[in-house]
């Protein structure tokens, strides 16, 4: 792994302890001399990387990143947050689902740049400091909610959109709104089990 | 993906400005150098695919006019702003209680998340998905202009059997251009050339020989708002959606359907259909058929009659004529039996 590098020329080991410290903007900017603003004298130009500042589980990060770029990529393969899965990277299957401002959106549909100055959570960010499982990820436990296991880190954030937009009043509400999550395992019976469950204590939070 | 420059404008006058300083005119907004990103599910995906290949990005969602965000109504108009995200629309108890038809075509498209990220005016303007157009490697007219269809001998089972041409029988899948077009709704935009309104049912264009222009606007015009008139029949309002699966699929066969109903009889109908045609149908010809008829079986039948008498199938989207015909009829009888 600390062969890996990212494109900014880091090991993903040394950048990801810089992260946990909350220290990646300054090596990240010292090492990207292609980021457009460090060469006002020239037109920017399409291969430019663009630095985009958000915070992703609480931490504000500095990337520099081509525009290309998805969040979902920048996630995985420039933060090394893996738990957000690619399954078909055209919005089809959930798997790569975040919260956005809170929001659940598709990581693979996002590019990026467009995300500047947002606060993004992944399925890493749910539990508590200690450990303590975020109320939907309990339940998914408790339920067996899964085989795989593969749609499931999309299938809890979307979860918990889903809780949050009121949209998980009835089993029938559960199936409609959670439709874009989907499990090639079938574990929707058990998905649909652990959203009741976890709906119902986090109302009686 | 080709690599593209990005931007962020912060009025809608700046963005017009920016897309007008590179090759604005002349060209179809799907195909120039600078193009406008909102919720980008449309746009992103066909940039991944290489099917869109712009060269610079102008994202809206910086834009700081309030009315982009805002849904307004009134006594007899809803106005929804460009960058109203699909979801808050279908959630919109005002929008619910007056138009169901509006909402319900907003909340059986796509998904939660892509309704989150989606905006309203992105939703109008989304692309065919027809498979030879998405996959660059097969001729597409619409793609590359005179390459052919691949689609016309190939597997046509999600093409359209309405509105085709020689050149093209893609799709339009979009759902809640059903209901605006059913409805007479009306676009604002603006551009370098100033606003303007287009009649909802003047902005897509049927394929004929250049399938390649999908709508009527030039590329440096930004849609702001969309304004639906309420009238005696919104209330009265349905939206049925036929499918292969029951939820986050595109529509086989759908209908948007208003009635204003003096007893038994129809008054007035607006009806409109997904999943047949190649642009928003708006279904005049089963409007008059109901129009100061007792509206039973028999009359349903006979204006989903009138609505496919000119579809023209394909190898394997034959089915979409009686699937079509059915999904209206219900859809009317149901919409004639609701509470308002
Ligand atoms: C898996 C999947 C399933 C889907 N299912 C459905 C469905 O069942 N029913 C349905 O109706 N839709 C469906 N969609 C399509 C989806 O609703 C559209 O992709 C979405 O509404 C597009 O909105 P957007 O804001 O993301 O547009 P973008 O992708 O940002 O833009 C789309 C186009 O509109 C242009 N544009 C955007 N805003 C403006 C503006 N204000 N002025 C001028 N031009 C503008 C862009 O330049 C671009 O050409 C589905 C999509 C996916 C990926
Ligand atoms: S139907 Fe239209 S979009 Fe599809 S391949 Fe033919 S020309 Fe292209
Ligand atoms: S990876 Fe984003 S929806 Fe499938
Ligand atoms: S658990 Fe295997 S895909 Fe859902």
């Amino acid at each position: 792994m600390s062969n890996s590098t990212s494109p900014s020329g880091l090991s993903r080991r040394t950048f990801m302890t810089g992260s946990v410290t909350a220290a990646a903007a300054m090596p990240l900017m010292a090492t990207s001399p292609k980021a457009a603003e460090l060469s006002p004298a020239r037109a920017a130009e399409p291969r430019d990387l663009s630095t985009i500042s958000l915070r992703i589980n609480k931490q504000a990060y500095t990337l520099a990143l081509d525009n290309r770029t998805s969040l979902l990529d920048a996630l995985r393969d420039h933060v090394g947050l893996t738990g957000t899965k690619k399954g078909c990277d055209h919005g089809q299957c959930g798997a790569c689902t975040v919260l956005v401002d809170g929001k659940r959106v598709l990581s693979c549909l996002s590019f990026a740049v467009m995300n500047q100055g947002r606060e993004i959570t992944t399925v890493e960010g749910l539990a508590s400091a200690d450990g303590e499982l975020h109320p939907v990820q309990q339940a998914f436990v408790d339920h067996d909610a899964f085989q795989c296991g593969y749609c499931t880190p999309g299938q809890i954030v979307s979860a918990i959109g889903c809780i949050d937009e009121g949209h998980a009043g009835s089993e029938d509400d559960i199936r409609e709104y959670m439709s874009g999550n989907l499990c090639r395992c079938a574990a929707y019976p058990n998905i649909v089990a652990a959203i009741i469950q976890a709906r119902d204590e986090i109302r009686r939070a | 993906m080709r690599p593209f420059l990005y931007e962020r404008p912060t009025s809608v006058s700046a963005a017009i400005a920016m897309a007008s300083r590179l090759d604005a005119r002349n060209v179809a907004p799907t195909q120039a150098k600078t193009q406008f990103i909102a919720g980008g599910t449309n746009l992103a995906d066909y940039m991944k695919l290489g099917v869109a290949q712009p060269e610079r990005l102008l994202d809206l969602n910086e834009l700081t006019e309030p009315a982009l965000r805002q849904i307004k109504t009134d006594d007899d108009t809803i106005r929804f702003g460009a960058l109203v995200r699909m979801g808050e629309a279908a959630d919109n108890n005002d929008v619910r209680r007056r138009c169901p038809l509006l909402a319900d075509s907003l909340k059986f498209a796509a998904s939660g998340q892509l309704r989150n990220m989606a905006s309203l005016a992105g939703n109008v303007l989304q692309r065919t998905r027809c498979e030879y157009f998405r996959e660059t490697s097969w001729p597409c007219n619409k793609r590359e202009p005179g390459s052919g269809c691949a689609a016309m001998q190939g597997v046509n089972r999600q093409h359209a059997v309405l509105g085709t041409s020689d050149a093209c029988i893609a799709t339009y899948h979009g759902d809640f251009a059903q209901a605006l077009i059913a409805l007479d709704a009306v676009v604002e935009v603006e551009g370098q050339r100033g606003p303007r309104k287009i009649p909802f049912a003047s902005l897509h264009r049927l394929p004929g020989d250049t399938p390649n222009i999908e709508t009527d606007l030039a590329a440096d015009e930004v849609i702001v708002a969309i304004e639906v008139p309420l009238d005696p029949w919104s209330r009265r309002s349905r939206y049925l959606k036929i499918r292969d699966r029951e939820s986050y699929a595109f529509a086989l066969a759908s209908a948007a359907v208003a009635l204003e109903m003096d007893g038994n009889t129809v008054r007035q109908a607006r009806i409109a259909l997904g999943g047949v045609a190649t642009v928003p149908w708006r279904a005049r010809a089963a409007e008059d058929a109901l129009r100061g008829n007792v509206l039973d079986d028999k009359i349903a039948a006979a204006a989903a009659e009138a609505a496919f008498a000119d579809a023209r199938p394909r190898e394997h989207n034959a089915f979409k004529i009686p699937l079509g015909k059915r999904t209206l009829v219900r859809a009317l009888l149901e919409t004639r039996d609701m509470k308002v």
